[in-house]
């Protein structure tokens, strides 16, 4: 393959890749090729000049458009609030991670030492997790916390996991069904947000596969709320 | 300082968290905001599109998908509303704004040429694109997005997406050329 050449679908792709080299967004792969190129191609480094002149001037350009006034948060605020009915404020007021915090707390550090392994710890939270709403819910209603509370985590240990935020009013039944059925593990929680890392598989799964799995979970809208991957 | 990931932020909007929603406001929407005066050429507008891209963002938070990242979810939204608002106006008030647009305190072209400022000729040309190419290349060089997230913001298969930038910079260089400045491309 002659690599110098000035013309060819191979020049043209790396031509066209200039603008997202020069604004870093390529993969390191591809900026390690154009970069090769431009080493090799000197046309190809003029043209990158003038990418990069247009780059410096469309920054300029656009930060000359000023900013929205305070009208816009307003605007928007307003908004929320016309539309926070008492639905969405009755469901909020169950807080999964305080029970969740509340709960652990009355396990010391010793007696973890002593008693638990990883997998008794992430069973006991997911244990904690469903008694707690059934015991909250026969108590009334603890009061609504939008951030985090103090967190717990157990050792999560290998597999693929996933950040899920549950749906304020889901039943403790259904929680109970739809960890069960999809075979997931509490490990660690709650974070900001009330988001808690769930394992959702036993070993490492491919990217495809996970995502599958996290698409598949996400199709239960009446338990889970929000999902994401999660290292 | 570590900052909140915009994930997370999304994660506490989905719970009602109305602060999170304060803070991912304040993130984004200058940006989205430019964004959006440049489809539209009318800040009052843009100002009204903002707050409503943001209140899709309050509402839809729970299915928002981590494919992408939340910044690509912002401007895919406030593309729609851009281009929906477009479409409902007459096409008379559009041109009358249009050519009152955005402040122009710059000068021509020509004017630039004469003063040789090269960087305040090239500005102008940018205003001058078609509104497709002005787009792509305010996503790409301002926004500061990958080949896959314009083929997402803008819905069009990712080759399209690199030809069509490729032929922005043409254009932008026959009308530098135009204005008396030839860069020798293409």
């Amino acid at each position: 393959m002659n690599t110098n050449t000035k013309s060819g679908p191979e020049r043209e792709e790396l031509e066209q890749l200039l603008p997202w080299h020069a604004a870093g967004t390529l993969s390191r792969r591809e900026a390690q090729r154009v970069d090769d190129a431009l080493a090799r191609d000197p046309e190809l480094a003029r043209q990158f000049a003038l990418v990069r002149e247009e780059l410096s001037e469309t920054i300029h350009f656009n930060e000359t458009l000023g900013a929205p006034s305070a009208r816009a948060m307003e605007k928007l605020m307003a908004g929320i609030e016309a539309e926070s009915g008492p639905a969405k404020q009755t469901a909020a007021r169950f807080s999964l991670s305080t029970w969740l915090a509340e709960r652990l707390s009355a396990f010391t550090p010793r007696t973890l030492a002593y008693g638990a392994t990883a997998a008794a710890i992430a069973i006991v939270l997911q244990f904690g997790v469903l008694t707690g709403i059934a015991v909250n819910r026969a108590v009334g209603p603890a009061t609504f916390e939008t951030a985090s509370g103090p967190a717990v985590t157990a050792p999560a240990g290998v597999g693929t996991f996933a950040l899920i935020g549950f749906a304020p009013d889901v039943a403790a039944a259904q929680l109970s069904a739809f960890l069960e059925q999809n075979s997931l593990t509490i490990v660690e929680g709650p974070r900001a947000g009330g988001l808690y890392r769930v394992r959702i598989a036993a070993k490492p799964l491919p990217k495809a596969e996970a995502d599958a799995a996290i698409e598949k979970l996400r199709g239960n809208t009446s338990v889970v709320m929000f999902i994401a991957p999660s290292e | 300082m570590q900052t909140t990931s915009d994930e997370v932020l999304i994660g506490r909007i989905a719970s009602g968290d109305r602060l999170a929603m304060q803070v991912l406001f304040a993130r984004h929407h200058v940006r989205v905001y430019r964004f959006v005066l440049r489809l539209v050429s009318d800040p009052t507008l843009a100002e009204d599109l903002i707050s409503e891209v943001f209140l899709d963002v309050w509402r839809q938070a729970g299915r928002f998908e981590a494919r992408s990242a939340v910044s690509t979810w912002l401007l895919a939204i406030a593309r729609f509303k851009a281009l929906s608002a477009l479409r409902k106006k007459p096409e008379a008030e559009l041109s009358d704004e249009m050519a009152e647009a955005i402040e122009d305190t710059s000068d021509t072209p020509e004017a630039a040429l004469q003063k040789k400022d090269k960087g305040a000729v090239l500005r102008e040309c940018l205003k001058s694109l078609s509104p497709e190419h002005r787009e792509v290349v305010d996503l790409v060089y301002y926004h500061e997005k990958s080949v896959e997230e314009v083929a997402q913001i803008v819905g069009i298969p990712e080759n399209t997406v690199k030809t069509r930038m490729f032929y922005a910079r043409k254009r932008l260089s026959e009308l530098l050329k135009a204005a008396g400045v030839d860069r020798g491309w293409p």
